[in-house]
This record gives C-alpha cells, structure tokens and sequence, in this order.
C-alpha cells in the first residue's frame, strides 16, 4: 500500500500554510479534524465548502462526517462575519439582567435577527451562551472585546460608531 | 527538578520580591478587565515610574467580589480598592508608605470572612503566567513528595481519605472514580480535564483556568501518576481564549521547568499535556460526548456503561475530572486526606466555589466550606438583594437545577441537601433572583437552553425539550390551559426517565422545581392571564381578562 499524499493547497493563500500546520502537527489523525476546523476558522473568520473539503480530504475523513461535525458545533460558522461584530450575551446571568432587551432593540436597530449580518456586511449580531463575565451582567463583546453592564444606549452609540465607518 | 531546586526557586522568588517596597496586585480577570483593568494596570506602572517608587505591579487573576472592580489590593498592608480607574493610579502610588486613599479603599470583610479558601487560596496573589509565582507558592509541591514519596495506590488512599467528591456537579467520590482507572488494565492510559464550563451562570473554572493554572496542570499530573496515565487533554471552551491561553503557557512552562515531560523529577514517571479546543456545545460537558469531541467527532453522548474509567478515550481506560477537582488535588496531596475531610459538612467535604451573580450586592466568585446555609452565602457574603427589593429564589445548577425559594434560605448547602430540594450542586453557577424575575419565564429559559443544546440523539431530549418548549410559551405568553399544564409534568417525568444522558435527565429540574415552588405563577399566567412579576408580556398576546370575572 503506497503512503497517503495529502491534497494540494486549494490556493497560495498564506493561511493554507497555518491550516496545513496543524493538520501537520497532528501527524494528519483523524482526531484532528476540530482542532483543524478551529484553524481554519480563526485564519479565515468562517468555513466555506472548499475549507471543509479540503480538511476532509487531507485527513480522510467522509465529508459527510466533517460537514456534520461543522454544522454540530456553534461555534463553526459557514458565512463570512460582518466586518464588525456584537455579541451579546445571553447566559443566565445577563438574562435574568435584561439580556433579552438588549437583543431586541439591536436586531430592531440592525434590522436583522440574531446570528446574521447587515446586508451591506458591515455589522454581523450574534449571541453568546455565556463568556463568562455573569458578575457583570449584562455583557455584550464588540468585536470581541467584552464591555459589561451594558446598557441599551452604549451599545446603540457602539453600533452608530461602526455603521458610519 | 528537585525538591531542594523548588524550594531555590521559591527562594529567589522570595528575595526578587523583597527587593521592591510594596506590592500593588490588580486583578485581571474578565470581569475587570472589561471595566478597563488593563489601563489601569499600564497607568499605575508610569505612575510608579514618575514618583520613582520601588514598586512590583502584578497582574493577577480573580480576586471574588467582581462588583467592586477594577480591585487593586496593595501589599504587605492587604489593603483592597474597589472601582478603581487610570486616573486613581498616581493617588494609589502617592499613597504607598503612608495613609491609604480613603475614597477608594473598600471593606468587604464580611464578604471574606465566611469565606474558606482552598482552591483559589493563589488566585489574586500570583501572575498566573508566571511558573515560579506559583511555585513560590508551594506549587509543584505535591507532585514531587509523590512522586518520590508516595506510591500511587498512597495517592489515591488518600484522595479516597479526603471524601472529595465531583465538583462538575454529579458528586461522583472522586477517590473511588481514581481507584477504578488505577485497576483498569491496558498499556494506555488517559486523563481528561473538562474544562468545558456550558453552564450559563458560573465562571468558576475560568477563573481557575486563567488566575491559577498550574494548579490544575499539577491536579492532572498527580492524577496521571495515581492512575497510570502518560498522557493527558484538557477539553477547554472556545469561548474562553485567555484561559486557553494562560494554559498553553502554564504546560510551556511546566515542560521547560521538567514538571512535564519524560521522567519527571528523574523519576520514569512520564506525563504529557494537550489542549483541546471545544466548540459551543453544551451537551459537551457529558463525559461520554465530550470524549467523542475530543476524538474529533460530534459530541453525541453514548451509553454507559461501559464507562470511560472501562473504555473512555480511543478506547482506553480514561479519568475524567472537572478543573475544580483537580485544583483541589494538589493541597489535598500537601496537606493530608484528613485536613480536607475536617472542612465541611458529614457527607460532602471541603469547600465549594460558587459564582454569585444575579440581583445581589456582591457579585463574583466566593469559596465557602460545604454545608455553609444559603442565608450566610446570599445575605453575608453576598451582601443582599440590591435597591430594596426582596429575594424570590436562588438557582443553582443551570439548566440542570432548580430554583430555591426565599423561604428555604436556611438549607446546609451540600450535594445531598440541594438535591433533596429538588435543584442540584451543579458545577457553581449561583443565580439569585427578585421580585422583578418571572420564574415560568426564567424556566421558559432553561428549557429553550436545553432545547437548543440537545444534541438530537435521543427523542425524549430532542422532540421533548421542544414540546415543552411550545406549552411554557404558550403559558407565557397567556394561552396555556390547566390540562396543559398537566401534560407539561407529565412530559417532565419522561424525558427524566427516558433520556440517554444527564442534558435530557436534567433538563425537567428547572420546570420541576419552579412548579414545586411557585405554582402559583403557573396558576397566575393561566387562570388569570397576568405575570406576577411583569416580565411576560401577555397583554400584547391575550387581552387581559378581568380577576373578578374569573373569580
């Protein structure tokens, strides 16, 4: 049986490289394919279909496999961000705080629902389980920069400041 | 590494530290760093440059009462500022060697004197990033007397002597859990750290992740050593990059120093540390999913037994352990099994870190001995509900606990105590709630939590969070009926029975436990079309239906 070649690089993108890395570094296993994801993500901000063919193919896994385990985790997103993103939080905490509120009025602000982006792509709304920051609820991440006891009016200023960029 | 060569270093630490005249600590946990700790940090540094002033400015992790940050807590005088800002920087420098600065000094003692502090005993005294901080500490402390001292059956008697139990929140006796890995056979071995914190409402993990992370580094390698692992993963969210970070810096560390690596401490002990990233699942934090996750699959819990201490990790005989076990691993080890089982109450031992958020004075992280009432915790510690309204219920154990009324605030807190209330343990997270909360809506919550997190694998968990789902808005919302809300406790006792695995056992306990205490909502929304606590907005669904017509 001939050793395995992985495939080529989809493009000399230099991120390819930082994917290929940890592919790499894990001996190309299987078990890999997360942590892979979780680079391909972080390099290129989503995963679209030649990312996860890609993946799939470098090591061996059924593409239906890897496209489930994409699409099992939230964390994984299949659309490029916006340029800008708000991420409130929704966990117990900031709930119990008026999270909910917050959400409302940004997404009657953005004129979106949670989890998609303006259609010019500038402003993507997202919302968290939990960051974490539940003492002091309720929090909201620009860009992912956490801001807590947020108030509906500081992010509203937050999201002015990003539409007239 | 030696002995001797830990203790030269916590030496030298000690004298690098002795050549500064005071020490100003400033807490860089989330919670004030989000309120800009980190100019304040860069603030003070030029302040104690401008006034020429021998000072050590320390970035440390989580100090408790995060309402009162940004903390600074100023050695050897230990004295506390709360809400501190950059502009505060050159009167807390001017200050240092005379009176301190009045308006910012704060006075939580009776927020700390409840409290006993194990696990975070280091936390907002050490850099986390900083390996010797740690061993100057004691750290590493534990693991070397073992691993010279000790066999690794000693290891587990005496975690089996201390009474440890789970702190994930299952309460499994951790030292029985070690004692079935160590029996296991096979050449392989793996210890698993779950890092996974899903549960909306608690930090308690990340906190110990990112304020003490050697501390959980050393829980693992002495459990490594105690059960026969080689190699170790800790499952860590992706939600929690600094923690993921201080982690990866801390294993960098331990292997640089030879705590980690091949032949620890010219031992043939053997141990290594991976990270693993997690990926926004909740159902995650079950042992079996979050081993599948590891694997790089969907974390789809399976069935048990075989359990993973039997086949956990590709197959092998795997310990899995939540981080705040681990970091009470370490002093157990240090200072004896029955130093631990001295604090606490008859069948939980020890000390328990709860995350105290929610309509109270004193937000943040408290660690208080088991068996402490709930009253001490929500009105000594906690310092009260704020602004003059009055307690409704204290939730503990997320999605997969209950709600307990006002009235019980006298209940022990302990494994047993909170799951004969009907809530649980759960990892931490302490949630406490007022008048302003509507508790059909805070369960509405929970369900759409579970529903949401439900991994599909089984029906009663998928179609049946969902059903629920669909009656507690309907009764939000004003259009449920009495016979539904039957039908709700029916649904409730079927997913508790028939689910595979805790997200769906666990999932009914909120409803449950709101239903046991405060049915009166229930009967308020249905009967009467009107949320006591004015949070549902029925009017806008139903119009509202006069009390006296109905009575």
């Amino acid at each position: 049986m001939s050793a395995f070649t992985p495939p080529p690089l989809p493009s000399d993108d230099k991120r390819w490289k930082i994917v290929n890395g940890t592919m790499r570094k894990n001996g190309f296993a299987r078990h890999a394919l997360i942590e892979t994801l979780h680079t391909v993500q972080s390099s290129f901000g989503y995963l679209d279909d030649d990312a996860i063919t890609f993946v799939a193919r470098s090591l061996r896994v059924p593409l239906s496999q890897a496209y489930g385990v994409v699409t099992f985790y939230h964390y994984f997103s299949l659309k490029p961000p916006g340029k800008h993103t708000l991420t409130v939080c929704a966990g117990t905490a900031c709930y119990i705080k008026g999270a909910d509120k917050l959400i409302a009025t940004a997404e009657k602000r953005l004129g979106i629902p949670q989890g998609q982006t303006t259609s010019d792509g500038k402003i993507s709304l997202m919302v968290a389980r939990c960051v974490g920051a539940c003492s002091r609820a309720p929090v909201a991440l620009s860009d992912g920069e956490v801001a807590g006891e947020m108030t509906g009016e500081q992010m509203l200023e937050q999201l002015e400041r990003w539409a007239v960029e | 590494m030696t002995i001797e060569e830990l203790e030269q270093i916590a030496q030298s630490v000690s004298q690098e530290n002795a050549k500064f005249d005071f020490e100003v600590n400033v807490c860089m946990d989330l919670a004030c760093a989000s309120q800009g700790a980190e100019k304040l940090r860069d603030a003070l540094v030029k302040s104690a440059e401008a006034q020429g002033k021998n000072v050590l400015i320390r970035r440390t992790g989580c100090m408790g009462p995060c309402s009162s940050g940004p903390l600074v807590r100023v050695d050897p005088d230990d004295v506390l500022y709360k809400r501190v800002k950059s502009d505060n920087a050159e009167a807390i420098v001017s200050s240092l060697g005379g009176e301190p600065v009045p308006e910012l000094q704060c006075d939580l003692s009776d927020h700390f004197d409840k409290q006993v502090r194990v696990v975070l005993e280091n936390a907002g005294h050490i850099d986390p990033e900083k390996i010797d901080d740690y061993i100057a500490h004691d750290g590493y402390k534990a693991l070397l007397t073992a691993l010279t001292e000790m066999t690794p059956n000693g290891v587990v008697h005496r975690i089996t002597e201390s009474g440890l139990r789970g702190r994930g929140g299952g309460g499994y006796p951790t030292g029985l859990k070690w004692g079935t890995v160590a029996k296991a056979g096979g050449d392989m071995k793996y210890v698993v750290c779950n890092g996974d914190e899903g549960d909306p409402g608690a930090f308690m993990d990340r906190s110990v992740m990112e304020g003490d992370p050697h501390r959980v580094i050393e829980g693992m390698a002495l459990a490594a050593y105690a059960v026969g692992a080689s190699k170790g993963f800790i499952y860590v969210r992706a939600e929690y990059p600094v923690a993921v970070a201080r982690l990866t810096t801390g294993i960098r560390e331990a292997r640089r120093r030879g705590l980690l690596g091949t032949g620890i401490c010219g031992t043939t002990f053997s141990f290594d540390i991976e990270i693993r990233l997690g990926a926004g699942a909740f159902v995650c934090g079950e042992e079996t999913a979050l081993l599948a996750s590891i694997e790089g699959k969907r974390g789809t819990p399976k069935p048990r037994p075989p359990y993973p201490a039997v086949s956990g990790l590709f197959g092998k005989p795997t310990l899995i352990n939540n981080v705040e076990t681990y970091a009470n691993i370490a002093p157990i080890v240090r200072n004896g099994g029955k130093w631990f089982a001295n604090m606490g109450s008859d069948r939980s031992k020890g000390t328990k870190v709860f995350a105290l958020t929610g309509k109270i004075t004193h937000t943040g992280l408290v660690e208080v001995p088991m068996g402490i009432k709930l009253r001490e915790i929500i009105e000594v510690i906690g310092g009260g509900v704020p602004d003059g309204h009055t307690l409704k219920a204290v939730q503990t154990g997320g999605p997969s606990g209950g709600c307990i009324p006002a009235e019980m605030l006298d209940l022990g807190v302990s494994y047993d105590a909170l799951m004969k209330v009907g809530s649980i343990m759960g990892s931490g997270g302490m949630i406490v709630m007022d008048d302003t909360s509507c508790m059909v809506n805070v369960a509405r919550f929970f369900i759409e939590f579970c529903m949401t997190e439900s991994c599909g694998k089984c029906i009663p968990c998928r179609a049946g969070t969902a059903q629920m789902h669909t009656l507690l808005t309907r009764i939000c919302e004003g259009r449920g009926t009495m016979e539904e809300l039957d039908l709700l406790v029916d649904l409730c006792g079927t997913i508790k029975e028939t689910s595979l695995c805790g997200l769906g056992q666990t999932a009914p306990n909120p409803v449950l436990s709101t239903l046991k205490y405060f049915k009166n909502e229930y009967i308020e929304h249905i009967v009467n079309k009107r949320c006591p606590a004015g949070v549902c907005n029925i009017e806008a669904a139903v119009p509202a239906v006069p009390t006296e017509v109905l009575a």
